[in-house]
């Protein structure tokens, strides 16, 4: 049976190796390849942590396996009574006073990294977004730049961008695995972080907090570009004209129905103050559909004709006339033309 | 179980005994099989959960059911199983262990289980009404008070009621253990599993009415339209989060403290050795017990209070890891030296350093802030929480079983059988969950109905879900293995060279506990008894009549009403019809509460003739 347990702990740590070796994980999504300043301070506690841990664990399993091998009951010594030993001073000041000095150890550079992540004293000079978490999308307010988008969010690489985060209805939680650690989004108040992309990319953010059936599928993007890409997209979007025609018969047709079927009442397109349903300004940019489905025009007049069956417990369900499959075809023709930006995800190296 | 004990007679007197019970043995096999029965329910649960994430974008759930299936798997498993299985050891053993000849107020004490039972079922209910409650087990509003159907309102009520048994319970053991005790039977020669049962119900005491206050809060807002946690109308939602985590926490000691009792008798019978570090022990769990309530804020570390208050409890929670590493090396210290005998019930305590101690390890790193920033709601924690909860309460519950089924049944469970659950289970466990640490970091938060396929996530939850088939193979194991030994002979009173005062008595023992009340003359009192060559207690009393108190069909009532009021409060939202059933289900338990006041209950006698009769 020993030998049993001995091969048991071996294959355990050939397969924690095997999985660090295949990998961490999809790149941009997983915590343990940080693209991000908050992912890389919360990585290097990990780090710490694990170290100081696994340090423990090893003194425990070398006692362990030592009374394993030296006490089990031996043929001939069946009625063997050992010593009945009531303690040992020394020995219990030591394993009190040791785990207290490894504590401290972590502790300290814990509290440190605390107060640095959450000194947002530098947001008044920097980029402000406001974020609404909504059952099941998001939405970013640039403050003070005129510009909402839904489900992408457009930040600049290299600066720390600060994150006023509220919820319209239920918790939700606002994580970026990449790039940073999560932070809960309230309906009473406003929680304010800020995150900082090292390198370009499109990276994956999901929602955290149980927010209903849909909970799973509440994923958006965080899109880092260069600076100067950044700003090319901020005075795209700023010159948006939201009364634009559309090219093309179909397209136009589906900008008419756009109209005719109040689509307008919940979305906006151009800077709007209307949140009920996610912006569309740049929806022809957009990386996925609802955030979780290949951006394709097929998924687009799905999800017009039965949200239902792609977000279940939507608040787009039932909320707006039938509409057909040819009306849909027309309408998702209309919504790729909104691509005010040259600068999109594949200008992220997507 | 049981039932080969008293097959002589007809089921209904059989069941007629059990529903009317106030014998702490047979309560202890009510919540054993109450425990046991929603410890199923909640692995099925668990399977399915596992089922549907076996590959990215799974429909095998939808996602609404998905939602009330975790909501339940945790809600039972924390409440409906874990609890009761852990008040069916305190109850077997707890009297037997301090010498008594049963609880404080064994009316009380079959009070406590049938409101469990009631509350139990009424949760359950749900399923055939509905659906079931979708909140997840915290219930955090206002996805909780906003929730459609009934599913929250049945699992307000449910646990309201549930959660009183508990804490008619905590109190009873709590009377039990100061004032109980047997001649000599000082509190620091207590073994441990009682003492650990002692300050779990110290705990119970003080947690569960943080609950009771937050249930009702909750059940006013969802049925009689306040606003406590209503952003709207000037509520918040956050209140809820402190208010169930002030509970939440403790709750978690309740769970875990107890075992660890287990642990240190488990090990110090089967090393042949006396508990090292005794005072030690004791003193670390009462530490464990008053910081567990000086930690909840670590549940909300991601909530926004603020970097002070996040350190302040982040400290904290790593000061808990000292006193439990001094347990952790005590235990080894025990054993150290020792001639140890390795059985099922060893195989599980041994399984449980490693595994608890890796539970522990990961706990101090979700306890360090920034980096719980990225462990937080994500499969890392699953993999934490399982790692102590299983790793420490179950395991311990298995060992506790193997250890004093003689104790409860009378009978020995097989080894071989015994010895398949545990490797099994434990294997499967460590496939289970091991992985879920890394799926976390990996970008997999907590409660997600699916993956997709682009994630990478896919190998990790599958290696997973084929460890749930191992564990769910280790249980159905175990289950045959006590079906089978229903019809083994009967066990010794002490087939373990035990040290403590349960096994100076018949396994199991007779109705009265022990003719005589024993005079205890130290730690491990029946050890020392072997050791000075007398082999058995010496009376602290001479044989004499016996009181016991009469059985009562009131608590079964009284929970009754309780229950049938619950469906009142629940659909008097519908329809105010429904105040009737309200009205008259709460008037028929205050019936049985009149009841039990005007009759006096003198309980009987066993005569001295009558004791004398019987063997030893």
């Amino acid at each position: 049976m020993k030998g049993w347990m001995g091969k048991l702990r071996v294959l355990t740590l050939l397969g924690s190796i095997a999985l660090v070796l295949s990998g961490c994980g999809r790149e941009n999504l997983t915590a343990l390849i940080p693209k991000g300043y908050g992912a890389e301070k919360s990585l290097d506690l990990i780090i710490l942590s694990t170290v100081v841990m696994l340090f423990v664990l090893l003194i425990v399993m070398i006692l362990y396996v030592t009374v394993l091998v030296r006490f089990r009951k031996k043929k001939g010594k069946e009625d063997f009574i050992p010593k009945q030993v009531e303690g040992n001073k020394t020995l219990e000041t030591i394993w009190t006073v040791i785990p207290i000095i490894l504590l401290i150890i972590i502790a300290v550079p814990t509290t440190i990294a605390t107060f640095d992540l959450a000194d947002t004293e530098g947001s008044k000079k920097a980029l402000n977004v406001d974020v609404t978490g909504n059952q099941y999308w998001w939405h970013f307010n640039y403050n003070g730049q005129e510009i909402q988008t839904s489900q992408d969010l457009y930040i600049p690489t290299g600066e720390k961008v600060y994150l006023n985060m509220k919820s319209s209805d239920v918790i939700h939680s606002f994580w970026v695995p990449a790039i940073s650690g999560k932070m809960d989004v309230n309906p009473e108040n406003e929680n304010t972080m800020y995150i900082e992309a090292y390198e370009e990319g499109v990276y994956w953010g999901k929602c955290a907090e149980l927010c209903g059936p849909s909970h799973s599928l509440m994923d958006f993007k965080v899109i880092a570009v260069s600076p100067e890409e950044f700003e090319q997209w901020v005075s795209d979007m700023q010159s948006v004209d939201p009364k634009a025609v559309a090219e093309g018969e179909t397209a136009q047709q589906g900008q008419e129905l756009f109209q005719e079927k109040n689509c307008m009442g919940c979305h906006a397109i151009g800077s709007s103050p209307i949140q009920v349903g996610p912006n569309l300004t740049n929806f022809g940019d957009r990386t996925q559909v609802a955030g979780i489905k290949e951006h394709t025009k097929d998924n687009i007049v799905q999800w017009i004709m039965d949200p239902e069956s792609i977000k279940p417990g939507n608040k787009m369900t039932g909320n707006y006339p039938t509409v057909s499959k040819e009306e849909a075809n027309k309408i998702a023709d209309y919504l790729l033309q909104l691509q005010p930006s040259e600068i999109t995800s594949e200008s992220a190296g997507n | 179980m049981s039932v080969a004990a008293t097959q002589k007679r007809g089921f209904g007197s059989v069941l007629w005994d059990y529903v009317t019970t106030v014998d702490h043995k047979k309560i202890a096999h009510l919540y054993l099989f109450g425990g046991g029965l929603f410890f199923l329910i909640g692995g099925i649960e668990a399977m399915l959960i596992r089922i549907q994430l076996a590959k990215p974008d799974n429909d095998f759930l939808s996602a609404g059911l998905y939602n009330e299936m975790i909501t339940m798997h945790g809600t039972t498993m924390i409440f409906l199983a874990a609890m009761p299985l852990i008040f069916a050891l305190m109850n077997a053993v707890l009297p037997l262990q301090i010498g008594a000849r049963d609880v404080a107020f064994p009316y009380l004490n079959s009070l406590g289980f049938w409101l469990f039972m009631f509350g139990g079922i009424l949760l359950n209910c749900s399923w055939f009404l509905g659906g079931a409650p979708d909140a997840g087990w915290t219930a955090y509003a206002p996805l909780s008070t906003t929730s459609p159907g009934h599913g929250v309102d049945f699992y307000v009520m449910g646990l309201q009621i549930a959660g009183a048994g508990t804490l008619i319970g905590g109190i009873n053991f709590l009377v039990t253990v100061v004032n109980m005790r047997a001649p000599g039977m000082t509190y620091m020669r207590m073994p441990l599993f009682t003492w650990a049962s002692f300050i779990a119900s110290i705990l119970i005491l003080f947690a569960f009415p943080a609950l009771t206050v937050g249930l009702f809060l909750l059940m006013f807002d969802r049925m009689f339209g306040t606003a406590f946690f209503d952003v709207s109308l000037g509520g918040n939602t956050i209140i809820w989060e402190h208010i169930f985590w002030i509970f939440g926490h403790p709750e978690v000691y309740i769970l875990i403290l107890p075992l660890f009792g287990v642990f240190s008798d488990v090990f110090s019978t089967f090393a042949k050795k006396r508990l090292f570090g005794y005072t030690a022990m004791v003193f670390a769990t009462m530490l464990i017990a008053f910081l567990g309530f000086m930690v909840w804020a670590h549940h909300m570390f991601t909530v926004g209070l603020g970097p002070v208050a996040n350190s302040i409890f982040s400290i904290a929670t790593m000061a808990i890891a000292v006193p439990t590493g001094i347990k952790i090396f005590n235990w080894l210290a025990t054993l150290w030296g020792g001639n140890i005998t390795i059985n099922s019930a060893m195989l599980w305590s041994l399984a449980f350093i490693p595994t608890f101690t890796i539970g522990g390890m990961t706990g101090v790193m979700v306890a360090t802030v920034a980096a719980d920033y990225q462990y937080h709601d994500t499969y890392f924690v699953i993999a934490h929480f399982h790692y102590v909860i299983v790793g420490g309460t179950i395991f311990g519950i298995f060992a506790a079983l193997h250890y004093w089924w003689p104790k409860i049944f009378g009978r020995v469970l097989r080894e071989g059988l015994g010895k398949l659950t545990f490797w099994t289970f434990f294997i499967g466990f460590h496939l289970t969950f091991f992985i879920q640490h890394f799926l976390g970091l990996m970008g997999m938060p907590r409660r997600y109905w699916v993956f997709h396929s682009g994630d990478g996530l896919d190998l990790g939850n599958l290696i997973s879900t084929i460890g749930a088939f191992f564990m769910a193979f280790g249980v159905i194991v175990f289950i045959i293995n006590v079906i089978l030994t229903a019809r083994d002979e009967k066990a010794p009173a002490d087939p373990w060279d035990g040290r403590t005062l349960e096994w100076a008595t018949a396994s199991p023992p007779a109705h009265y506990n022990f003719k005589q009340t024993p005079l205890v003359r130290g730690l491990d009192p029946l050890w020392i008894e072997k050791s000075e060559g007398k082999g058995k207690m010496t009376p602290a009393e001479p044989l004499g009549e016996i009181h016991m108190p009469n059985n009562s069909f009131l608590p079964f009532l009284f929970s009754l009403g309780l229950f049938v009021a619950g469906f009142g409060f629940i659909y008097q939202t519908d329809n105010k019809a429904w105040l009737a059933v309200l009205i008259g289900g709460m008037a028929f338990s205050l019936g049985t509460m009149v009841v039990r006041s005007m009759k006096d209950d003198l309980g009987y006698h066993i005569s001295k003739e009558e004791l004398e009769r019987e063997a030893d």
